[in-house]
């Protein structure tokens, strides 16, 4: 790996301020960027630790609505949202492993939009609303694709605020070797209507299966989408399955989740 | 580099590292204590688990100056005041939930926070929290097992063999 300067600014001020430095890039749990910076995949020369940063680490449960910090870990979600928000706690609970989770946050994770996370599909799902160090952005307007983001160069994910369902259930369908989703669905019942986040499915990245949220909005019944069809034209093809197979796990487990929720 | 200071096994150490240096690798190369494993070095097979302000993280998968300030314990601090093992190694001898014994250090460390948080487990509750700690050698089995034995509960070897 290539040397760097580890900074750890106590405020969300001081970290933007490190930032703008080039080749400075902020660092969290560092479960996904430190194996990444020991392939030399990236190579910051400057690391600005967001963990030390008190103001980014919190849940707060305020009337239909969690808030959690930038830089909470999982453990931390899974463990705190458990009576207000379980669908959120379970997926949480199920990142990794117990010491991924000890360490990795959800800043890190939504900042990061690997096609196969999980914390993105909770966020869509969820109608979350993503809060930065300058501005707040809708999850329908976050995710931009693998890998990408609305982010900006150096602009930080300071929290992450979800509006409370009515039920919510995350069907993670297990790829065992990295234990991330080979393809994943989150559902959440809303008194505006239902809706669906698939993850670990597509090129693109997280998406909402709308066909499925009009259909389960109707008539909430694993049987509403047993006649849909997913289109695989998008869908990750790789040696752990073809694009025609993610696009049946997706209604599996979309149906899996709506007959849990039923 | 970073002067970083902070409680390894209950003991006061300093040292000087670079931004890059990894927890693991302070704590065998400077410290000298090798009970630490490395066995992927890439996050995935927690034969490097140790204690940080008593949570379970991977030591290759955070970096030394991380650590500054913090409680650190690994395997070495584990076994009783006297030098015995304890409950759980013990266990994991009685049972032989080793074999060549490379991922057991990350086995105890990971069943110590387990067995902190779910006194009780079921045989279930065992193998997902030990997702992230492969083992070539035992199987598995007798690594539940002891696991079982340690938490004060009956082994069920027909119920286990069958899983
Ligand atoms: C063995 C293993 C299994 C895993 N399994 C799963 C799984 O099942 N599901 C899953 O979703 N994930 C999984 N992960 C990934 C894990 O959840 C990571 O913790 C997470 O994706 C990244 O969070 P982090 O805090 O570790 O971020 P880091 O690794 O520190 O950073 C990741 C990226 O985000 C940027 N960044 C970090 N924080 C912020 C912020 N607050 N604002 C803006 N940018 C930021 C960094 O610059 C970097 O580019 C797994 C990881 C491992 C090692
Ligand atoms: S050496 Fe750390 S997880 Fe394998
Ligand atoms: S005993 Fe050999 S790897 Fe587990």
């Amino acid at each position: 790996m290539h040397n760097f300067e580890l900074v750890k600014p106590t405020s969300i001020e001081d970290a933007v301020a490190a930032l703008k430095e080039e080749e400075a890039q902020p660092y969290s749990g560092g479960q996904t960027l430190l194996p990444t910076m020991k392939a030399r995949l990236a190579a910051p020369t400057k690391l600005v630790s967001l963990l030390g940063i008190d103001e980014l680490r919190y849940v707060r449960i305020e009337g239909d609505q969690v808030h959690v910090g930038g830089a909470t870990t999982h453990a931390t979600v899974a463990r705190e949202t458990k009576e207000a928000y379980p669908g959120l706690a379970s997926l949480a609970a199920r990142i990794g492993d117990p010491a991924v989770r000890n360490r990795g946050t959800i800043g890190g994770s939504l900042a990061n939009n690997d096609p196969s996370a999980c914390y993105p599909a909770a966020a869509l799902g969820s109608g979350a609303t993503i809060k930065t160090d300058r501005r707040e952005i809708a999850a329908d307007d976050f995710f931009e694709g693998m890998f990408m983001t609305a982010l900006e160069e150096g602009e930080i994910v300071t929290g992450v605020t979800f509006p409370i369902p009515q039920a919510a259930r995350y069907e993670k369908f297990i790829q065992p070797a990295s234990r991330f989703p080979l393809t994943a669905v989150f559902v959440a019942k809303y008194d505006a209507g239902v809706r669906v986040a698939v993850t670990g499915a597509s090129e693109l990245g997280v998406f909402r299966w709308t066909e499925a949220e009009e259909a389960l909005s109707k008539t909430f019944s694993a049987d509403a989408v047993k006649d849909l069809k997913v289109d695989d034209a998008d869908m990750i093809s790789d040696l752990h399955g073809s694009g025609a197979y993610r696009a049946h796990l997706t209604k599996v487990m979309t149906a899996r989740a709506v007959t849990a929720l039923s | 580099m970073n002067d970083i200071k902070m409680k390894v096994n209950g003991r006061e150490v300093t040292g000087s590292v670079e931004g890059r240096t990894l927890l693991v690798e302070f704590l065998r190369n400077d410290l000298r204590l090798t009970g630490t494993h490395v066995g992927c070095d890439t996050s995935q097979c927690g034969a490097c688990l140790v204690h940080v302000d008593g949570e379970v993280v991977k030591a290759c998968s955070m970096f030394a100056a991380e650590a500054d300030g913090r409680e650190v314990t690994t395997i070495e601090g584990m076994a009783n005041a006297d030098g015995s093992l304890n409950t759980i190694q013990q266990a994991f001898q009685d049972h032989h939930g080793l074999q060549c014994g490379f991922c057991t250090p990350g086995m105890v460390m990971a069943a110590t926070t387990l067995l902190r948080d779910n006194p009780k487990p079921s045989e279930t509750d065992i193998r997902e929290y030990l997702d992230g700690n492969i083992c070539r050698c035992t199987g598995y089995h007798n690594i539940v097992k002891a696991i079982m034995a340690a938490s004060g509960q009956e082994v069920d070897r027909a119920a286990l063999a069958a899983e």
